[in-house]
């Protein structure tokens, strides 16, 4: 009787599986579509990647919304890793009221609706920092700021995890602290670092609500701007193609940096739990 | 055992306490000095325009211009707009909207508990050979962008779509339904569709982490499986239910896309969110914007606190071991 009680179980989930990839599927079987239906399957064609006026390869709007996408997460990536990293670091190993203080301060952005922030920056940005040119500068300065906090709260699991004795191990045999930081402990933030790294990449290519709130027109539109205008608009398939092109290399940049982390977790020592503690 | 890590004496012996002060110092200065590029970013981007949300609110609207004349001085803040505002929440015009926002989220935090507890259940406690391959299943949709799955549903409920073609078959309604024409139930299914693995991941790490002796103890007993399941497993979920439900919760109350994008901008289902993008960027009104801002978080605030007690209790959990 359990036995069939847990069929039940696997069924749901299984269900579940399926509902929550199939349409994404369908979507990119739609990109394919030789004609513009974007209900229904048609006759398979590059029509909407190559040969359209508006595809995605020929559209200067769709060129430019994917190369800004990847434009911004790179460079979120570059400047909230290494903030990230180093608050991780500072917090943990510096204690005292300021320190609580940065802590609380850090995990704010993580249960502040996105709206709330994308207001706030845009209202600085239009009230206070005014000297700082809106568009693409104003949409990284709001990734980093929403994005680091996640690399804190996944590098600071790992920490925990390592623990303090290789590093104490290495200012006993005379490293200095810049050193056992360089020598021993970076090394064994590897893995965490890459998690971080695609988490941001995953997170700013992701993004709507900021980039849009601080997107100054056509040129400084993203991926996900771009397939939130087709809410209004009579679209083809070539929105379809704009998203898969863009669900294509998230899934290879995650793929590689996936294989980065089990090569250096090989090398590096302990277990590793930055996914798992990455979801509280 | 990391948890004061820096009380370890990490001096040479003999060194004197003058040396220890200022050893103990230089730490600090060294420690503080990698987490301040950081903190000073969350000040300034943060903390600055959280206080600029404050000084549009009840500030001034500029005669001319018809923009934010923001008082930056709390002395001189002007409340009268932020009264007219909330004179429109309560009894006004905008209380349905704040309303309505509520009942989606509810709606759809429901659906998210009666899909999501299962799913996470199943993985988490019953497969096993299965469990990697469906845990990476359940990890991918947070590798797929929000609006495309949007779009894909979009796709699925044209009139002339799958959704529609299927019910056909099934001999369920007309066939013809136009899912996209500002029903609730489109965004509600859309909420579901979009917020749902953020739910699910931090459940399953909830019920991965209970005690299984507890479970095996209620079964030794006597209890049923069911009654264990009820007295033992479901109670100490609780805690990883209700800090998944708010992880999902918050952001659906800010949410203004989904449904915008799955109505093409109905008015019938307008959220919160809609209002307060509309008065901020759609029309000459900032202070009203920002101070439905100001009303939505203090909405929020209570789950908010509660989600920020878990973080940081799980946090002093984590360093205990």
């Amino acid at each position: 009787m359990t036995r069939r009680r847990f069929g039940t179980l696997a069924w749901i989930t299984w269900l579940y599986v399926l509902w929550s990839l199939l349409p994404v599927l369908i979507a990119v079987r739609i990109s394919f579509n030789s004609g513009k239906s974007r209900s229904a399957f048609q006759s398979m064609s590059m029509r909407w990647y190559w040969h359209d006026p508006s595809s995605v390869w020929k559209s200067d709007e769709l060129q430019s919304a994917l190369s800004n996408t990847l434009k911004l997460a790179g460079l979120t990536m570059l400047i909230a890793t290494p903030l990230g990293v180093g608050m991780a670091i500072g917090l943990q190993r510096w204690r005292g009221r300021v320190s609580r203080g940065a802590n609380n301060l850090m995990l704010l952005p993580l249960v502040t609706p996105e709206i709330v922030v994308g207001v706030s920056l845009f209202l600085v940005f239009t009230q206070i920092y005014t000297g700082v040119p809106r568009g693409f500068t104003t949409q990284l300065l709001g990734h980093v700021t929403f994005t680091m906090s996640y690399v804190v709260i996944i590098v600071r699991a790992r920490l925990l995890s390592i623990g303090i004795q290789f590093e104490e191990a290495a200012r006993d045999l005379g490293a200095s602290r810049l050193q056992a930081l360089r020598l021993v402990l970076l090394p064994q933030l590897g893995p965490a670092i890459f998690a971080s790294l695609m988490v941001v990449f995953a997170t700013s290519v992701d993004d709507f609500v900021i980039s849009s709130f601080l997107s100054t027109g056509l040129s400084t539109e993203t991926v996900p701007i771009k397939i939130y205008s087709t809410a209004r608009a009579a679209a083809t398939p070539n929105v379809n193609a704009l998203a898969t092109v863009m669900l294509v290399i998230t899934l290879v940049a995650v793929g590689i940096a996936g294989v980065a982390m089990r090569l250096l977790r090989k090398h590096g020592a302990g277990d590793d739990s930055s996914l798992t503690s990455m979801s509280i | 055992m990391t948890a004061v890590v820096d009380d370890a004496p990490l001096t040479p012996l003999g060194a004197t306490p003058s040396s220890d002060a200022t050893s103990a110092r230089t730490r600090a200065r060294f420690w503080a000095g990698m987490a301040a590029p950081g903190t000073i970013w969350l000040i300034a981007l943060y903390v600055v325009p959280a206080y600029a949300i404050l000084a549009v609110a009840f500030g001034d609207i500029d005669p001319i211009l018809r923009t934010a004349a923001p008082a930056w001085n709390p002395m001189a803040w002007d409340t009268s707009p932020m009264t007219n505002v909330l004179g429109r929440v309560f009894g006004g015009n905008l209380g349905h909207v704040f309303v309505r926002t509520g009942l989606y989220a509810f709606a759809a935090l429901t659906g998210c508990c009666l899909i999501g507890y299962p799913v996470a259940y199943y993985v988490a406690r019953v497969a096993h050979r299965s469990r990697g391959a469906l845990l990476a299943l359940l990890v991918l949709p947070f590798w797929i962008s929000y609006l495309m799955r949007m779009l894909a549903w979009v796709n699925l409920l044209q009139t002339d779509g799958y959704v529609n073609r299927v019910l056909g078959w099934l001999q369920i309604g007309s066939g013809s339904r136009n899912w996209l024409d500002g029903d609730w139930p489109t965004v509600v299914i859309g909420l579901i569709y979009g917020y749902i693995p953020f739910f699910i991941l931090p459940l399953y790490a909830a019920l991965e982490r209970l005690d299984a002796r507890l479970i095996e103890a209620s079964r030794d007993l006597g209890a049923s499986a069911l009654s264990t399941f009820l007295r033992i497993t479901l109670p100490l979920s609780i805690p990883g239910l209700m800090a998944a439900s708010v992880i999902i919760v918050l952001p659906m109350c800010g949410d203004y896309y989904t449904n915008t994008y799955l109505t093409g901008g109905s008015p019938r289902t307008e959220m919160v969110g809609n209002q307060i993008e509309f008065f901020l960027r759609g029309s000459s009104q900032p202070q009203t914007g920002a101070s439905l801002v100001i009303v939505l978080m203090a909405f929020l605030m209570v789950a908010m606190a509660y989600y920020l007690v878990t973080i940081a209790r799980s946090q002093r959990e984590d360093a205990r071991i």
